[in-house]
């Protein structure tokens, strides 16, 4: 269960908006988030993973990440992060980036399995296609087993069959780990192949659609 | 003629090049993650000796470092060091001298690292000093070079600060550049051609290195 409150002023292309989100999602849903790019999407997520500061409270699991001048530190919040640019460390092999994340040989075989990497466990990111650096963060997201996993518009960098190919994925291990999961997309059949619920964020505001 | 004064600027460029890499380290590593309104004064102090005349760096070291001067008498009090014409006066003022050469390179090198990266590592679990150690600086190699060598050429190219805070003894603190000084005084050109042409190779073969290194890295990166 993860219940989330929260407000901070954002300064948008449209002068400042103030973010005003109330969530509260429940253990092993899917969740999708949409709107206008600048609506502030990312800052929801970012706030919830601890990158940036806002007002409010966040709690997983009884267990407080934010609440009001109380902040978990990011390493200790049981969180796995997509970004849009993988963000892969250019000087692990693709093996090496999952044990960086926990020495746990067992998970990074199974992931590496499902992800259908095993070939490339000894590539550096710069051999790898698009795709397969999208393949390696999310099997790196999901190495730390966390309770949270939040993609920030993880398969808009790519074309439209690995597209396809991924949300299928990505849906089998939702499947596997069960893990709660709040995606930002603009692709509605994205969302409605791979959401149990959708919000909209409009003027800072969040809609169930 | 006596390699001696070669010997000992290499001697004060490898430890400040050592000492200077434990300081500016999390000083670059602070200024490139900090959003702070400190990070503009910071990075003025950080730079002042590029602008600074050595004149003007070396006269402020000599009167702070003096053992009339509230440091200068502190070290010679309590670890019974001499700062000033003295080897580890020299060290003292290179740190000084040579501080934005090791802070600017290494700053960049950071700052020029995709910080979803960084961020990635934190969401991980990893600490500060665990991401700067396997993520941060692993990938940015060139900028590393960058900071390790242009500092110690450059305290091996000071004369002026070292002039003055060392002045000229012989094993002591008589380093290449004051050297050749002295013989172009005593009109030894012989000695001072020999001296000059020895620095001049060291120095373009080291710089050299430096831009081969970094052309080869850009080159496996693309």
């Amino acid at each position: 269960m993860v219940d989330i409150t929260i407000q901070k002023e954002l300064q948008g292309a449209d002068g400042t908006i103030e973010l005003d989100v109330t969530l509260s999602i429940q253990k092993g849903e899917f969740l999708a988030i949409t709107g206008r790019s600048g609506s502030g999407k990312s800052t929801l997520l970012r706030i919830i993973a601890g990158l940036e500061d806002a007002n409010g409270t966040i709690v997983v699991d009884d267990e407080k990440w934010l609440a009001n001048t109380y902040k978990l530190a990011i390493q200790k919040r049981s969180i796995g992060f997509v970004f849009q640019d993988y963000a892969l460390f250019e000087n692990m092999t693709v093996k090496e980036h999952l044990l960086f994340i926990q020495k746990d040989e067992k998970l990074a075989d199974e992931l590496l399995h499902m992800m259908e990497l095993e070939g490339l466990a000894s590539r550096y990111p710069k051999n790898l296609s698009g795709g397969q650096k999208q393949r390696v963060a999310i099997a790196r997201a999901l190495m730390r087993k966390p309770k949270l996993l939040l993609l920030d518009e993880p398969l808009s960098a790519l074309d439209p069959e690995m597209r396809i190919k991924l949300q299928q994925e990505l849906l089998e291990l939702h499947k596997r780990f069960k893990t709660t999961t709040i995606m930002v997309s603009h692709d509605p059949a994205e969302i409605q192949k791979l959401a149990s619920a959708v919000y909209e964020l409009t003027a800072g505001k969040l809609n169930k659609i | 003629m006596s390699f001696e004064p070669f010997f000992l600027s290499f001697k004060l460029a490898a430890i400040t090049t050592l000492i200077l890499f434990c300081i500016a380290l999390p000083l670059a590593w602070y200024l490139s993650q900090t959003r702070s309104l400190a990070k503009p004064f910071l990075e003025t102090l950080t730079a002042l000796p590029i602008v600074l005349p050595p004149s003007v760096l070396g006269f402020y070291l000599l009167w702070a470092l003096s053992p009339d001067a509230a440091i200068g008498a502190f070290f010679e009090e309590h670890f019974g060091i001499k700062l000033v014409f003295s080897f580890s006066g020299l060290v003292v003022a290179s740190c000084f001298y040579s501080l934005p050469f090791m802070v600017q390179p290494l700053q960049n090198g950071f700052e020029s690292l995709n910080q979803h990266m960084i961020e990635a590592s934190y969401i991980a679990g990893k600490s500060r000093l665990k991401t700067l150690f396997y993520v941060a600086l692993p990938n940015m190699k060139p900028a590393l070079l960058t900071a390790l060598i242009i500092t110690f050429a450059h305290t091996v190219g000071e004369f002026g600060v070292v002039l003055m805070v060392g002045g000229s003894i012989p094993g002591e603190t008589k380093v290449a550049s004051v050297a050749i000084y002295e013989m172009v005084e005593t009109m030894e050109y012989g000695t001072a051609h020999i001296y000059s042409a020895i620095m001049l190779a060291l120095s373009f073969v080291v710089l050299l290195s430096v831009y081969f290194f970094n052309a080869l890295q850009k080159r496996r990166r693309f």
